[in-house]
């Protein structure tokens, strides 16, 4: 019944729209016993062997697979495990250079920008409809080397990735620049056209619908791009990447460089030749990101950072609703989301009974395998977030926050952790600060609105939030007061691919999904032709 | 006489159509002025210097409705292009004084009253605004001409009335900010809401000071934003005689702050500044690098940067030669050269490219410098002795890298920073003075055989501003606005400026931009608000 509550939950935005979307008939009543997390043994002995095969490690470039021009690698640990999956090829700079030839060509030269719209759009339709084919392979691979529970990735990230790349698809040909009214004989226009080569840099995560997010704009707007994977998880954007050329992309289009931040995504940022840069992670890299696209050609910078997002419940809220809700808000892919409901503000007169229902919710979640049916959380996805975590969690009991539960790593193998409540946390404690990206969540009191609004807004985060009551009055006030991106009411998580994301203050700069994220890709150019004897102005 | 209409025909082009500026300016060049100091050859251009009709009455800072000395008391001199001679002393503003004005303009956001005034008693107080400005706009364009050095005829007569025409273009949009309402995959409700960024922090150039103070406070006010504007050190005084206009029409104090001082100091710490949530800034391209690593370094935020240009100018041989060569004189020397979008690579076809020549020169020669408050002047003196200095050092490297000098070269007068109107023939790509934004009277001729090597060459830039095509073919102008990486493309046509037509550059010319619906972009924040629906009845 957990698995299924919580599957509901992660296909709260796409169960409505069509069966595709739901369960593929896993049993949710498996494995009951692999549901707590004091329950060592059945979760961690028996590691499920993944139902797919690595067939890319190799660098995409110009359309072909190859090796890193050093000839490096480096490995993809299971975080399950620490074992290694795979060795990959380690991209630096001089692959980056490589990549950026083959999609200046692809850009300069064509095909890409040359082609009409109808043509490029039917390029990624045929694509979402290979993602579809490949759903359980794509999703095998993508947990496997990210830590998430498969039926997360097979019912909800992959068939989110074709939809929304059937979304940016059909952008691709209602792109319209603009008449403009002038103040004399002048035939003004404006012309949207795509900026050129695209430098991408994308998180772990969520590895392939960040890759989504990115590439499907980029593409319906006529761009070419280089992307470049996180170190983590490299293994699916490859294989995409070869659908990508099966649906009929021209070579040099998508190139996908593996490797690391301070190597090939330095190459990126800093490159004369990149028209534009995009990133998604830590808001500390992102401005590392945007001082080396500074000092190199001023290219345009889109960033997706950090959060601390508020969710509050308010007094007149359904608790039980709110206390499934911010359960899922917070521990959702492993507590790895950038917008996780990481504050849990709570109204006073139901604080208690919050914390006591939050205590057992967490308690009950299933943690083990991802690849397990019924399953709801997997590891962390290495070493380093693993033992980040564990100290914030050891800061969290430091600074006198009361441990509700978990506190622990769960298991001796791999980068699991227990869900883990603090409460009574106060707005100075590190934990209610720091974004910790894990399975912790912090529950704060407070008495009214005016007060949480201001503590809510106190961070120099603004990425999301969520607000959970019933007065039509509290709503209205608190969307507007809060200083985020993103305000889900009565929801959280909600991710539809025409609604737009990105942050206030320094949870970035940017909107992607939705309309607003085209702007990222294109320019826009004045055309302005003097006119005789014009018929009207 | 002749030459004077056709520049105020120029200026005016964007306003043609529009009477009242129509009218203005040509009652203005109904009189004939001296005409010995039409060339540039005399001297007596230097020599009588007018005093401007307006007294300076602002010079001081102004934070929270009050115009106050710096934190520091320190003042620094304001000087007057045309002599070099101290026009004031101004206040000099720096980290300690931007920390107050970002505070007062904080205090005005998060407290109101800007944001929560409803958009339509914004729009009002912008529209006020306009009426002053053209109540005023005798004073305001003689204190423009006089620390800018640009003809009292340009500011009067197209300046300052576009001042007004942009104020009242932003109070239009002030309650025409739309959000959406979105088409959700499930059932949800979604909606934008479009809200103020908060405190922006802006950096205007010396230039055009009111018009680019009006680019930037514009948008900025009518998105609901609050303001800390920093003017440029050579020209801080018509900001603060507008500021005092601003709040006669109602501003609420804390809302527009400015402050006048230096780049290094007052400008390196609005960007830095933690509480500042957006940065604009326009000047120099290695500047706005600087603005960005700052934003960068320290609260990451959003910046517009609106940067430097090589903006080729491409006459094709089907072009009307006489217009094409007065329009690419316009679009170089226009206000001494200092724009951002001069058109600093005439690019002519061979087949046309010595008559061009010719006529280029020829139109040089007859351009009338002189005294700025003079009437019939075209040119006045660069805004300072470094943009002089610099201008006179590129002149040599053009002679000294063998392109032809057909006219000018050297100092008009023995005073103040006048120019004599520079033109340069067989100018070759790889010269500093084709690659080099020069910001001065020095216009460079190339010459091209077909459109493919236009292209390629007027692309080969660090820059993506403007460009200028003149041509009868509609292929050719249609294939050309596509190919050139540039923000603008005047077709037939160079420098129309009207307020709905975006303006910005591709490459290092730039992000974002400014005028037209685009701007407001710049000073959105964009909120995505999600509820769950129960029983809808649509989705």
């Amino acid at each position: 019944m957990a698995s299924r509550r919580v599957s509901s939950l992660l296909s709260r935005s796409l169960i409505s729209s069509s069966s595709l979307f739901s369960l593929r008939g896993k049993d949710p009543l498996l494995n009951r016993g692999a549901r707590r997390y004091s329950n060592l043994a059945a979760s961690l002995e028996d590691t499920i062997t993944p139902p797919v095969k690595v067939e890319h490690t190799q660098l995409l470039i110009n359309g072909k697979f190859v090796d890193s021009a050093s000839g490096k690698t480096f490995p993809t640990l299971d975080p399950r495990t620490g074992e290694v999956i795979a060795q990959v090829a380690e991209g630096d700079v001089e692959d980056v250079n490589r990549a950026v030839v083959a999609a200046r060509k692809a850009f300069d030269q064509g095909p890409w920008p040359r082609m009409t719209a109808y043509e490029r759009s039917k390029i990624l339709f045929r694509f979402a409809d290979l993602i579809e084919k490949h759903n359980d392979e794509i999703a095998a691979l993508e947990t496997w080397d990210n830590g998430k529970p498969y039926e997360q990735s097979a019912n909800i990230e992959v068939p989110m990735l074709a939809r929304v790349f059937r979304y940016y698809a059909g952008w691709a040909d209602k792109i319209h620049g603009m008449t403009v009214p002038g103040d004399g004989s002048h035939h003004v226009q404006t012309l949207h056209e795509p900026i050129g080569v695209a430098g991408q840099i994308i998180p772990w995560n969520f590895p392939l619908l960040m890759l989504s997010w990115k590439l499907g704009p980029a593409l319906a707007c006529g761009n070419t791009v280089v992307l470049k994977t996180a170190e983590q998880t490299p293994l699916s954007a490859l294989l995409v990447g070869r659908l990508l050329h099966e649906a009929g992309l021209p070579e040099g289009v998508v190139n996908i460089v593996s490797g690391f931040g301070p190597t090939a995504g330095a190459a990126i940022a800093s490159h004369m030749d990149i028209d534009k840069v995009a990133f998604t992670g830590s808001t500390d890299v992102g401005k590392i990101i945007l001082e080396l696209a500074s000092k190199s050609n001023l290219k345009a910078v889109t960033l997706e950072l950090g959060g601390k997002s508020p969710f509050i419940v308010c007094e007149d809220a359904d608790v039980d609703q709110a206390v499934e809700m911010a359960h899922f808000a917070l521990f959702f892919n492993q507590g790895q989301c950038c917008c996780a409901g990481s504050r849990t503000f709570v109204h006073e007169r139901v604080y208690d009974e919050f914390v006591e229902k939050a205590k057992a919710r967490a308690i009950n979640r299933a943690v083990g395998d991802p690849f397990k049916s019924g399953i709801e959380q997997g590891p962390q996805v290495d070493s380093e977030q693993f033992e980040k975590i564990l100290k914030y969690i050891r800061h969290g009991v430091d600074s006198g926050a009361t441990l509700q539960a978990g506190g622990d790593r769960h298991g001796s193998k791999g980068y699991y952790i227990q869900p883990t409540v603090f409460s009574d946390v106060k707005d100075d404690m590190l934990i209610a600060k720091d974004e910790i990206f894990g399975p912790v969540q912090t529950i704060l009191k407070f008495k009214n609105l005016d007060e949480v609004i201001a503590r809510a807004n106190n961070s120099r985060y603004g990425l999301a939030a969520g607000v959970f009551t019933q007065n039509l009055d509290t709503a209205n006030r608190l969307m507007r007061a809060l200083r985020v991106g993103s305000v889900w009411i009565n929801c959280f998580d909600v991710f539809d691919a025409t609604i737009p994301f990105g942050g206030y203050k320094m949870s970035g700069i940017g909107r992607e999904k939705g309309i607003y994220s085209l702007n990222n890709y294109l320019q826009v150019k004045a055309v302005v032709t003097a006119i005789k004897n014009p018929a009207w102005l | 006489m002749a030459a004077r209409s056709r520049v105020s025909s120029l200026l005016s082009r964007s306003f043609s159509a529009s009477s009242p500026f129509l009218s203005r300016s040509q009652g203005k060049n109904l009189n004939n002025g001296s005409r010995i100091v039409r060339r540039f050859g005399t001297s007596s251009a230097a020599e009588e210097v007018i005093s401007p009709s307006v007294q300076v009455s602002y010079t001081k800072l102004l934070i929270d409705g009050n115009f106050v000395d710096a934190a520091s008391g320190k003042t620094f001199p304001t000087l007057d292009p045309r002599t070099g001679e101290v026009i004031a002393h101004v206040a000099e503003g720096d980290a300690e004084d931007i920390n107050r004005a970002v505070k007062a303009a904080r205090k005005a956001f998060d407290e109101g009253p800007w944001p929560k005034m409803t958009a339509y008693e914004r729009s009002r107080v912008m529209l006020r605004f306009a009426d002053l400005v053209e109540k005023h706009s005798e004073e305001l364009a003689a204190l423009e001409s006089w620390d800018n050095g640009k003809t009292y005829e340009q500011a009067l007569t197209a300046e300052i009335p576009m001042v007004a025409r942009l104020f009242r273009y932003y109070a239009g949009w002030a309650d025409k900010i739309h959000g959406l309402t979105v088409p959700a995959d499930g059932n949800y409700h979604v909606q934008t809401l479009h809200e103020p960024i908060g405190v922006a922090g802006q950096i205007i150039p010396w230039n055009f000071p009111l018009l680019m103070f009006a680019w930037k406070v514009g948008p900025a006010l009518a998105c609901g934003n609050t303001i800390v504007l920093k003017t440029a050190e050579q020209t801080p005084l018509t900001a603060f005689y507008v500021g005092k206009l601003f709040l006669e029409a109602g501003l609420p104090p804390g809302v527009l702050n400015m402050v006048s001082g230096f780049g290094a100091t007052a400008g390196a710490s609005l960007a830095s500044h933690m509480d500042v949530d957006k940065l604009a800034f326009t000047g120099s391209t290695d500047t706005g690098k600087v603005i960005l690593g700052l934003a960068a370094n320290s609260n990451l935020k959003p910046v517009t940067l609106e940067l430097g240009g090589k903006s080729p100018f491409i006459v094709f041989e089907d072009a009307d030669i006489d217009k094409a060569v007065e329009l690419a004189h316009f679009a170089l020397f226009f206000n001494q050269g200092q724009c951002c979008c001069a058109g600093s690579r005439t690019y002519v076809h061979e087949k046309v490219y010595d008559e061009f020549v010719e006529k280029a020169k020829a139109r040089a020669l007859k351009r009338v410098v002189g005294d700025p408050f003079k009437k019939g002047i075209e040119q006045g003196p660069q805004i300072d002795s470094k943009q002089f200095e610099k201008v006179m050092k590129y002149i040599r490297s053009g002679v000294e890298s063998n392109a032809t000098l057909e006219c000018g070269g050297g100092q008009v007068g023995d005073k103040g920073y006048f120019i004599q109107p520079t033109v340069f023939s067989n100018v070759k790509d790889d010269m500093l003075i084709a690659q080099d934004e020069i910001f001065g009277p020095v216009q460079s001729i190339l010459k091209f055989s077909d459109v493919d090597e236009v292209i390629k060459r007027a692309n080969d830039t660090r820059y993506g501003l403007a460009a200028g095509v003149f041509t009868k073919s509609l292929d050719t102008a249609n294939r050309v606005s596509r190919a050139l990486k540039a923000g603008t493309v005047w077709v037939n046509c160079f420098d129309v400026f009207d307020a709905a037509i975006p303006f910005g550059g591709y490459k290092m010319s730039g992000n974002g931009r400014e005028k037209g619906i685009y701007s407001l972009n710049n000073y959105l924040q964009v909120k995505a608000v999600v509820t769950p629906l129960n029983n809808p009845a649509w989705i």
